[in-house]
């Protein structure tokens, strides 16, 4: 595998056209390898999720490339983009985005069945993440009856059982009490993160910096410094 | 794709309030189309129960008759000349009409009297009591059990009555497959006694049955009658007949229409609101699944099957329930005119197909122009 996991190159997004024409982007290049875990920081509306976005095959940039491990992912036809996200990231959304009328392994085990795996056996698998994450106990429990520190460890299981290369946590701590929000964290730091695994953390919470391995600070929709740290 | 499946099925049934509603729209549609069908139905089915009851399998008429309780006599002339046509095995005339009962309390009836040939007493109904034979005996009727039966004050073998100041005696007492459709009891009697006891216009054949000697020479048999300046119909096509009055002649079909509209509108109303409400509950969650790697024909494959896993249940149900309900009046109500038929199962079925594909229609749209980005802004 390529140390080089991501690599962003001239990135330029905008939204609207004319007057209202807004830069959310304005070339951006970035590369993250395998093993990092890096911070994405900045100010409300500086571009942190629109990145993410355009990163993770959601959101296609007006100019510029994506290379993931080597592959220009805004070449793929969408069916290919779909594959490629659903194989190769993960996703751990701000506010979650379970679904309430599931069990929480069926929600663990949502890419596992996407990937056309068969239901019992994804259902037997999302609990082996539940066990990793410290909540096989919960596993018949809809995510409705955790608590919001509970509920981001289900999240993190669904994305980690899709067992992608990159990993990518929105605001993560955003919903969490400070104890909790250090607590995920430092649990993604020291199981989630490997050799093998890249980790995107977008966020604007302080408390958490200590378990970045590179921070990078947004601005204006611009790559404004980098800071590395000994996590 | 099962396994998506079986995740749209649970999204779909865990709801269970959402669902209900679905269900309950879906059911009561189906349920008022069927009902209302189901009635129309049954009612041309009554309408055609001389046709249905006597069973021939081609009837010769004047061309003015509508409807096979509104005949117009024709002469005697035909008969003969319907037997000696080519491709005719054998030719029956056959007497239907109105008199009026006088019954042992002094009371009238009108009474439907249908009578069959003397000879071979062609389309005789099955007797539960008495002899076909006695119906050759001075007086001689067969009475109907059928819902209009207690309107004759229930009578049995032996008992007496009065037609048009004839004395009648009852001999027999039949069942047939299917009672009239305007409420008045039927007794059967022969040709010649019915056309003696009845006052009638100059000519008294009201149909003349016709058996074919192969179901190919209807055509030519059609032909020939129609040269003479009638009509020859087969049991499925003066049924036809006869309905097609009551659906365009009465307005009958009209209110049908209007009513099963109606209920389609009312389905598609409760269960599009539902099902476009129940998307869009889940909308963010849809959004994520994209996000995650969903390919949008997964996503309406999910749609698709959750509009159709309603739609089908909501139709077994509504099914059930009509049937339910007429089988119900129909223990109370034994005269009750509603009928399920294939028709009308199709056409509920059909709609319902209709408001599925509406309702997933509208809902598709809705799941495929969620961005996924818009799940990470929040």
């Amino acid at each position: 595998m390529p140390n080089v996991a991501i690599q962003a190159i001239g990135l330029f997004k905008w939204f609207g056209e004319g007057e209202a024409k807004t830069m959310a982007l304005r070339e951006v290049n970035l590369e993250a390898q395998f093993g990092e875990m890096v911070y994405i920081v900045g100010p409300s509306g500086s571009g942190k999720t629109t990145l993410l976005s355009v990163l993770s095959g959601i959101l296609r940039p007006n100019d510029g490339k994506v290379l993931v491990e080597g592959v220009d992912i805004w070449g793929l036809s969408s069916d290919r983009l779909a594959d490629f996200r659903l194989g190769k990231i993960g996703f751990v959304f701000q506010d979650y985005h379970l679904f309430p009328r599931l069990s929480t392994a069926e929600n663990v085990a949502i890419p596992l069945i996407l990937k056309r795996k068969g239901w019992d056996e994804a259902i037997h698998e999302a609990e082996k993440y539940l066990d990793i994450v410290g909540l096989k106990s919960r596993a018949e429990l809809p995510p409705v009856k955790l608590s919001g520190g509970e509920q981001q460890r289900v999240a993190i299981a669904r994305a980690m059982s899709g067992q992608p290369d990159i990993l990518i946590l929105d605001e993560p701590t955003a919903s969490l009490d400070g104890d909790t929000g250090s607590a995920i964290l430092s649990f993604v730091h020291k199981n989630v993160l490997n050799k093998d695994r890249c980790i995107l953390v977008v966020t604007h919470d302080e408390r958490i910096y200590e378990f970045a391995t590179r921070i990078l600070k947004m601005e204006d929709g611009r790559l404004r410094g980098s800071q590395e740290r000994a996590a | 794709m099962k396994g998506i499946l079986r995740l749209a099925y649970k999204l779909l049934v865990n709801d269970k309030a959402k669902f209900t509603a679905l269900l309950l729209g879906i059911t009561f549609a189906v349920f008022l189309m069927i009902f209302v069908t189901s009635m129309f139905s049954g009612a041309l089915n009554h309408a055609c129960a001389t046709v249905i009851n006597i069973g021939a399998s081609l009837w010769v008429m004047d061309p003015a008759v509508e409807t096979v309780s509104n005949s117009v006599g024709m002469p005697d002339y035909v008969l003969d000349a319907v037997r000696s046509m080519q491709g005719v095995k054998y030719a029956v005339p056959l007497y239907s009409g109105g008199a009026l009962v006088k019954l042992s309390d002094g009371s009238y009836q009108s009474v439907t009297v249908v009578g069959l040939d003397d000879t071979s007493l062609f389309g005789r109904p099955d007797l539960i009591e008495g002899k076909i034979e006695d119906i050759y005996a001075e007086n001689g009727f067969i009475a109907v059990r059928d819902a209009e039966f207690p309107k004759l004050q229930n009578p049995h073998v032996g008992s007496e009555l009065e037609l048009n100041d004839h004395r009648g005696v009852i001999v027999g007492i039949a069942k047939v497959t299917t009672s009239g459709l305007y409420g008045l009891p039927t007794l059967y009697t022969t040709y010649e006694r019915a056309i003696q006891y009845i006052p009638n216009p100059r000519y008294t054949i009201s149909y003349v049955l016709v058996e074919p000697k192969s179901t190919n020479d209807i055509p030519r048999i059609k032909q020939q009658v129609e040269a003479l300046g009638y009509r020859a119909r087969t049991k499925k096509e003066f049924m036809q007949k006869t309905a097609d009055f009551f659906i365009y002649e009465t307005g009958g079909g009209t209110n049908i229409l209007i009513m099963t509209a109606i209920s389609f509108i009312v389905g598609l109303s409760i269960s599009g609101q539902t099902f476009y409400s129940f998307i869009l509950e889940n909308l963010e969650r849809f959004g994520a699944l994209k996000a995650i790697g969903t390919k949008s024909r997964d996503l309406v494959g999910m749609i698709l099957f959750q509009a159709t896993f309603t739609a089908l249940t909501g139709y077994g149900l509504g099914v059930g329930l009509c049937a339910l309900l007429i089988w119900l009046a129909k223990l109370r109500l034994p005269i009750y005119a509603a009928m399920i038929t294939y028709g009308n199962l199709a056409i509920a079925f059909g709609l319902v197909v209709v408001i599925a594909a509406v309702s997933s229609y509208v809902a598709i749209r809705r799941v495929l122009r969620i961005e996924p980005f818009d799940i990470f802004r929040g």
